[in-house]
């Protein structure tokens, strides 16, 4: 049946529609709102069409890795459960839960927004470890591009909590120091159809896709993470075009963070 | 009595301010959402579907399913490791019983209502607003039930029968404290949860019951009100708000 | 509110309820389909709209899954091939056997590999036969209008608003398909195949939407011919079709659902017997999920009825892409029909 969805599509394509009428580099109505979880240092409810997702971030005190004892940790980890699709199942992350937790990883940490050195306490004991969990409410493609952008968002706005002289944190007691971050990553995924690239691809049109390529960027148009997705090889053009195309479109969505 | 004026001027009976919806999540087959002061819980419901495996099929009536989940920012403290742990079991375990009363299931042999609840944050009462918004969630996706299941947790603080007990109030140090999670069908006034942290003499736990038979109805009429509301606002965008 | 001293009705007729609300008090109120009664008051017990006819109250519902009915034409999906047939996902919680003697009218010969037939993935549109006390399913192809859908794309829509896409006498979806052009099939069991160009399928799948959202607040048919003209800019025709009340449409088939409930519509038959005397018989389009793709009969009736049957698959062969109604699509050849089976059956959609 995929390649008769597929058949469909590219005749839908041909005419520069797509299954559910958008434009091709259309992005579905997106709300963003920070500050929805008051047990989290930082959150960020971000709609997208109808998918919905919660991002929050916890600050824990930990021990920094020996490699590198003079720097804190960030560790990001997407919830994909039952609630927000019924194709999910509880237990371990699967593949999907992986590849979007580590795609957002790297978008946040490679792009160093995050000042990993700011983030030590005690040179080789103590350091800030950031958590940042993706946890879906419904389920409507695409987790990646909203994922990152919840993610940023709700770092922007996290408020570190108070220690104490031991460096343990008050949760109940937010101080005013904020998260700095130096730039903002946004992730936007391509997939390209026949000959034409999509933006804010639908499951279906994941699915069908001849190419699937994540990228991003910054605001001076800099890559700071790739991922390849699908099985479907990609060539060279494809490449370029679908990197301007997830730049311009990463700028589009940074505006909409304020 | 030591704890005579709640620590946020409410009154014994009064709960914290609440809200409830419902259509919450469009991929589910119903969904509800209630939140009370910061505690916040979506459910979903799917189904009646095809139940695997099939060993647990009841061939008399459809299976009710449930899984709480705290998400890993949702609680007062340290972050909560994902996945199930011991307390999430029972949480999920008791909620299926605490819905399985009111709902009808005769129709469905051998398929299952799975109900999901994520709570995106905490702040005491949590397994009552899972009971109340699963309960939405049943009545969202059309399924045959009596009534309404409402939850609250009802407790004595340092002498003080309460309604709805906040963090604050659970976790003080001065005298003694009974957190008791409590889920109720209104119209009956039959009990279908109850659970307890601490200790409180039999007077003392049937009173705060009783006292809080009114809120009981109350989250009830709230339950149904996110229900009627999701149809009547397509009636006011099309016709604008009703006069009667 | 109206009542007598003892009872009181506390709702509205085309109120939503929802479970646990006290719809009225005192004895002089009946429950029916989605009320009951506990000592003095009257219950809703499922979400639903109210509807009051007289003193008996009854709701239809808004919400739920299909639960597969004998008689019903649905659109299935194959998911497994059997030694002796196939399976299908009927959107239920119960799955549908084709057994090989119904698939089609040819002869199939032993080892003939079934996926030629029906493969996996693939839709159908099917009609249901059987169903057991256990809810095990079977179904058959051979009937007019039953067959493997091709192209097209299929959208799942909530199964208790079908009666509502489908509308009275299949006025609904003929509105549809005129301002849109695109073939359609609606399946009592929520899932719908449509075909058309690529913007003219988006338009269909944007008015079903609507039609789903909009299913309870009535005049819906007024609105949605005004929207379908906006949208479209073809005039569509409604006038061939009397539309009685609004909730007429969507009762009727709760009224099919509670064949199963004996004894509580007695009020109800009487109506059907009007209905019959002022359309003709209930041999009309769009019933059972079809609009004007081609109807299919549930039952066997005598010699006339089949070929009344294959008249009306003559006419309007699924193939064909729609055509705005004209008077060969005017049920005057059913008028005379009487369907002793129908009596059972709904009349009109």
């Amino acid at each position: 049946m995929d390649d008769a969805l597929k058949e469909h599509m590219n005749e839908s394509l041909k005419k520069g529609v797509r299954m559910d009428g958008r434009q091709l580099t259309e992005f579905r109505p997106i709300t963003i709102r920070t500050g929805v979880v008051a047990t989290a240092e930082g959150s960020c409810q971000v709609t997208c069409g109808e998918s919905n997702m919660i991002v929050g971030v916890k600050m824990e005190v930990g021990t920094p890795y020996p490699d590198r004892p003079d720097k804190g940790t960030m560790m990001v980890n997407a919830e994909l459960r039952p609630i927000s699709n019924p194709e999910f199942e509880t237990g371990p992350p699967g593949d999907e839960a992986i590849e979007v937790a580590r795609v957002i990883d790297r978008s946040i940490r490679e792009s160093k927004a995050i000042d990993e050195k700011g983030l030590c306490l005690v040179p080789g004991e103590k350091a800030w470890i950031v958590n940042i969990d993706i946890c879906p409410l419904n389920h409507d493609g695409n987790l990646i591009d909203i994922g990152g952008l919840a993610a940023v968002a709700a770092l922007r706005e996290t408020r570190l909590p108070k220690l104490d002289e031991k460096y343990r944190p008050d949760y109940h007691e937010k101080s005013d120091e904020r998260l700095e971050l130096s730039c903002l990553p946004v992730p936007v995924t391509i997939v390209k159809i026949g000959e034409n690239l999509l933006v804010d691809p639908t499951d279906d049109e994941m699915r069908v896709a001849d190419a699937r390529l994540t990228v991003t960027s910054l605001e001076d148009g800099t890559i700071c993470a790739l991922q390849k997705g699908g099985s479907a090889p990609i060539t060279l053009e494809d490449l370029e075009r679908m990197i301007d195309l997830a730049v311009e479109t990463g700028k589009r969505l940074r505006a909409l963070l304020g | 009595m030591a704890y005579t004026k709640r620590h946020d001027d409410r009154k014994p009976t009064e709960t914290r301010p609440i809200t409830a919806k419902a259509g919450v999540i469009p991929k589910a087959d119903g969904s509800g959402y209630f939140k009370i002061g910061n505690t916040e819980a979506y459910a979903a419901v799917y189904g009646p579907r095809e139940l695997h495996p099939r060993f647990m099929q009841d061939p008399k009536q459809g299976v009710l399913r449930c899984a709480y989940n705290m998400m890993p920012f949702s609680g007062q403290g340290d972050r909560v490791r994902p996945g199930t742990n011991r307390r999430s079991k029972e949480i999920s375990m008791v909620m299926a019983n605490a819905l399985r009363p009111v709902v009808d299931l005769d129709a469905y042999p051998n398929a299952v209502v799975d109900v999901f609840v994520e709570l995106p944050q905490t702040d005491a009462g949590s397994r009552c607003a899972a009971i109340t918004a699963a309960s939405i969630a049943l009545a969202d996706a059309g399924l045959k039930m009596k009534d309404m299941v409402a939850a609250v947790a009802v407790g004595e603080v340092d002498g003080l029968l309460v309604v709805d007990p906040d963090y604050k109030e659970e976790s003080q140090e001065e005298g003694d404290v009974a957190d008791i999670p409590v889920a109720m069908i209104p119209s009956t006034g039959e009990i279908t949860l109850l659970q307890m942290d601490g200790k409180v003499r039999k007077e003392d736990l049937l009173a705060a019951i009783v006292q809080a038979r009114p809120v009981f109805e109350r989250i009830a009429e709230a339950q149904r009100q996110a229900i009627k509301r999701r149809y009547e606002e397509v009636n006011e965008e099309i016709k604008g708000p009703r006069s009667r | 509110m109206e009542g007598t001293a003892e009872s009181v009705l506390l709702a509205h007729d085309k109120d939503v309820v929802a479970p646990g609300e006290v719809l009225a008090e005192g004895m002089e109120y009946l429950p029916s389909h989605g009320t009951y009664r506990k000592n003095e008051k009257i219950y809703a017990n499922q979400t639903g709209l109210l509807i009051i006819e007289g003193k008996v109250l009854k709701t239809i519902p808004l919400a739920g899954v299909y639960i597969p009915k004998r008689g019903d034409t649905i659109v299935g999906k194959v998911i497994d091939i059997l030694m002796t047939g196939w399976r299908f996902d009927t959107n239920s919680p119960y799955s549908a056997v084709l057994p090989l003697k119904d698939a089609t009218f040819d002869y199939i010969k032993k080892g003939t590999d079934l996926t030629t037939f029906f493969d996996l993935d693939e839709y159908v549109v099917c009609r249901i036969v059987q169903v057991t006390s256990q809810n095990l399913v079977d179904v058959s192809m051979k009937g007019p209008g039953l067959r493997k859908l091709k192209d097209g794309r299929i959208i799942r829509v909530n199964a208790m608003k079908v009666p509502r896409i489908i509308g009275k006498r299949g006025s609904m979806v003929s509105m549809v398909k005129q301002a849109t052009g695109c073939t359609l099939v609606v399946g009592q069991n929520g899932l719908v195949w449509l075909k058309g160009e690529p913007e003219q399928e988006i338009m269909a799948v944007d008015a079903i939407r609507k039609i789903e959202r909009e299913a309870h607040v009535s005049g819906l048919t007024e609105r949605m011919k005004m929207w379908l003209q906006e949208k479209t800019g073809k005039t569509v025709n409604s006038e061939l079709y009397e539309e009685p009340e609004e909730g007429a449409a969507y009762e009727r088939r709760y009224d099919r659902g509670e064949r199963r409930d004996y004894g509580e519509r007695g009020g109800d038959r009487g109506r059907f017997g009007d209905r019959r005397r002022e359309y003709g018989g209930p041999r009309d389009y769009g019933r059972r999920g079809y609009g004007r793709d081609g109807d299919r009969r549930g039952g066997s009736g005598g010699d006339r009825e089949r070929r009344e049957f294959r008249q009306r698959e003559s006419n309007e062969f699924p193939s064909e892409p729609a055509t705005p109604p004209a008077g060969a699509q005017q049920p005057e050849a059913a008028a005379e029909q009487s369907h002793g089976r129908h009596d059972s059956e709904k009349s009109d959609e």
